[in-house]
């Protein structure tokens, strides 16, 4: 029963994992269409980010989440501005764009902060279940993820804000013609979907070695899970997140880690065969 | 002042020639003895291998201020392999056909010490090896200097299992170090009396160990060994201590502090760790703390000192020491010197190359992890390379080259 509790506990986990770190790629290739492969060095950069500020002595719940989202928002709308808002529409080359941007981010980020691993201590102690250890840390990112996700669709679902947002991502030329600037809406959607990124890093700093090249763990699973939930950005993130982290999780246990990551990727790839156009490209059309 | 562009051209070439000097003076003479090296300096693995270049170059300037050998200078050749394979095989051609080099210090991974050994084995160019690996390369042509599983994991689990217990839960690297080391493991755990609870491997890019650590707990094993690897493994220690498991059920690794992991980790997570390996920065023989004293004075900062960094500085001095006892660089010769039993004093204590696997017996230090730095607990002296040991033998098979699939 203990052991229940506990594999129930960790499949959560995972769901909350997979839905936090591919958030801000949801958000972004929901509304824009564009694949953003520089998305595991943002989450990266957070998580350097919520280190640098905890290391300076600002309050380590602070640093993660209200200035890691700040810094790496500001790091997209930077971004955006000078990389993105020119390749509009073409997504090969914004992919190309956005590969060699991460490379730079990698090579700066090895700059300052050397090639060894950083990290930073759990702020919230370990707890029982009957005769098993748990991280406590686990229960407050669930938290997060799932505070995040009601916050997604409070936003898009009843304020003016998500109505234009919503607009503009199902036709935007009826959104122009409304008098919303699209270039607009998008450069703030992407400044949203990199803030969402350094959030994730952020939280997820106390839980792994930090490293430049961590990005690219990172942007596998956000991808898969982001291609495979279609273009809506929250049911989408959450039906996939629910699917695979749930399928990863039991065969973990099941078996082992390894064979739980294959299980995911294969359940992903029969996925797209039958859906190219994600879960929701076939299930819940309408929803945000 | 305007400058036109021959000047400039003028000038540059002239600085050029200036800085060639020091070589034209020491080809007066004779010319330098050429060392190779091949080892990644940036890149996934630069981790390894930044300090492992430094070493090298304390290692070449140390021999050459003492007058350099038969009265020759060296004269390093550093390519960056930039934790890319194909680069190896490339600057291993390079080195053997353009540089013609007397001798390569080099390669990090088993995987890149493979992709070049035969390269340096046909061209009849000697080849040190100077990094912890899984054993059982046996090639007359190479001499390695790092240690292999049967001498770490056999000190590390006679302590672990007198002072935890039987029940021995693993985890280990998915690729051969790990899978070796793994049965390297269960052999002694088993030859100890002693059970294996569960063996798990890790692709290298695992960064979630919540079902593991979970498994483990069901198990309840007297300890856990880890011999993972690389900076995404590094996540299991946090991981561990986040759900308070470091207290409960005690680790030992065959890995952890040679990437530094130590000083990555805060002391409450990783307080109580026993390693087991060559080198510690906290050993208190006089080689070790006049080897940090000088490498201070050359780079400053002695925190990234770890151990392969110490063993390429071991391997180049041992090959020193066979140049010294050979009096020549030709084949015949040193070979004859490596087989005479050649040993020198370094920093991780006597190193002594075994002619008939040309291995090296090592100091083992069995230690502890506290406050961020490596304890030493006990040390067992001179252990000899036994995996290897079992298949291999130069002195009756010279022309051997192969390795072999160490199986307990």
């Amino acid at each position: 029963m203990d052991y229940f509790a506990v594999v129930l506990l960790e499949i959560l986990y995972m769901i909350a994992f997979l839905a936090l770190t591919s958030a801000g790629l949801a958000v972004v290739f929901g509304m824009m269409r564009v694949i953003n492969l520089a998305h595991g060095e943002f989450v990266m950069v957070g998580g350097y980010t919520t280190i640098a500020c905890y290391r300076a002595g600002i309050d380590l719940w602070f640093a993660m989440l209200v200035v890691a989202p700040l810094v790496v928002g500001v790091l997209g709308l930077i971004i955006e501005r000078l990389v993105i808002r020119h390749l509009y529409g073409r997504m090969i080359d914004t992919m190309l764009a956005t590969w060699g941007l991460s490379l730079l981010i990698v090579g700066l980020v090895t700059l300052i902060f050397g090639n060894s691993a950083v990290s930073v201590q759990a702020p919230i102690s370990s707890y029982e279940i009957g005769q098993y250890q748990m991280g406590g840390y686990n229960l407050f990112i669930i938290a997060v993820a799932a505070l995040l996700m009601i916050v997604l669709w409070l936003v898009m679902r009843f304020t003016r804000l998500g109505l234009v947002a919503r607009g503009a991502m199902q036709n935007r030329d009826v959104a122009a013609s409304l008098g919303y600037n699209p270039g607009r809406i998008y450069m703030w959607t992407f400044t949203v979907g990199a803030a969402l990124s350094g959030l994730a890093g952020g939280v997820l700093a106390p839980l792994t070695g930090l490293l430049p090249s961590v990005g690219s763990s990172y942007i596998a699973k956000a991808f898969i899970t982001v291609i495979t939930g279609g273009a809506a950005i929250i049911t989408g993130t959450l039906s996939s997140s629910l699917l695979f982290g749930t399928v990863n999780q039991i065969v973990s246990f099941a078996s082992m880690p390894v064979v739980g990551e294959i299980a995911m990727l294969t359940l992903a790839i029969i996925l797209l065969r039958l859906m190219p156009q994600g879960i929701t490209g076939r299930f819940f059309k309408n929803s945000a | 002042m305007s400058v036109s562009r021959r000047q400039f051209l003028g000038s540059l070439s002239s600085v050029a020639l200036g800085s060639m000097l020091p070589v034209a003076d020491s080809l007066a003479q004779g010319a330098p003895i050429k060392v190779g090296s091949v080892l990644d300096n940036s890149g996934n693995l630069d981790i390894y291998g930044k300090p492992m270049v430094m070493a090298t170059t304390l290692a070449v300037e140390e021999i050459n201020a003492a007058g350099g050998l038969l009265g020759r200078k060296l004269q390093p050749i550093q390519y960056d392999t930039q934790s890319d394979i194909a680069l190896y095989t490339k600057f291993a051609q390079q080195l053997v056909r353009q540089d013609k080099v007397d001798v390569v210090h080099g390669g990090i991974t088993s995987a890149s010490r493979e992709a070049i050994r035969q390269t340096f084995t046909r061209a009849n160019t000697l080849y040190f090896y100077n990094v912890l690996y899984e054993g059982g390369v046996c090639d007359r042509n190479i001499v390695v200097t790092g240690s292999t599983p049967a001498q770490a994991v056999e000190p590390i689990m006679d302590v672990a299992m007198k002072q935890w217990g039987k029940k021995v839960y693993i985890l280990a690297a998915d690729y051969n170090y790990g899978q070796i080391t793994a049965k390297w493991i269960a052999h002694y755990a088993k030859e100890r009396g002693g059970s294996v609870a569960k063996t798990d491997f890790f692709a290298l890019d695992v960064s979630d160990f919540g079902s593991t650590i979970a498994k483990i707990q069901q198990e309840k094993p007297s300890f856990v060994i880890s011999a993972l690897v690389g900076g995404a493994h590094m996540s299991f220690y946090r991981q561990w201590a986040a759900s308070g498991m470091n207290k409960k059920i005690p680790l030992a690794s065959t890995t952890f502090g040679v990437g530094n992991e130590h000083l990555a980790l805060s002391p409450a997570e990783g307080d109580g760790i026993l390693i087991a390996g060559n080198y510690s920065q906290e050993s208190t023989d006089a080689a070790n703390k006049d080897f940090l004293a000088r490498w201070s004075k050359r780079f400053n900062d002695t925190k990234i000192v770890h151990e392969i960094a110490v063993s390429q500085y071991q391997g180049i001095m041992l090959w020193a020491e066979c140049v010294r006892k050979a009096g020549s660089l030709k084949r015949e010769d040193m070979l004859k010197a490596i087989e005479s039993g050649v040993s020198i004093v370094g920093p991780g204590g006597t190193v002594t190359i075994d002619p008939k696997t040309h291995h090296a017996a090592l100091d083992i230090k069995v230690m502890e992890v506290k406050n961020q730095k490596l304890t030493v607990k006990s040390t067992v002296k001179q252990r000899p390379p036994l995996d290897t040991a079992r298949y291999c033998d130069l002195q009756k098979n010279p022309k051997e080259n192969k390795q072999f699939e160490v199986n307990v």
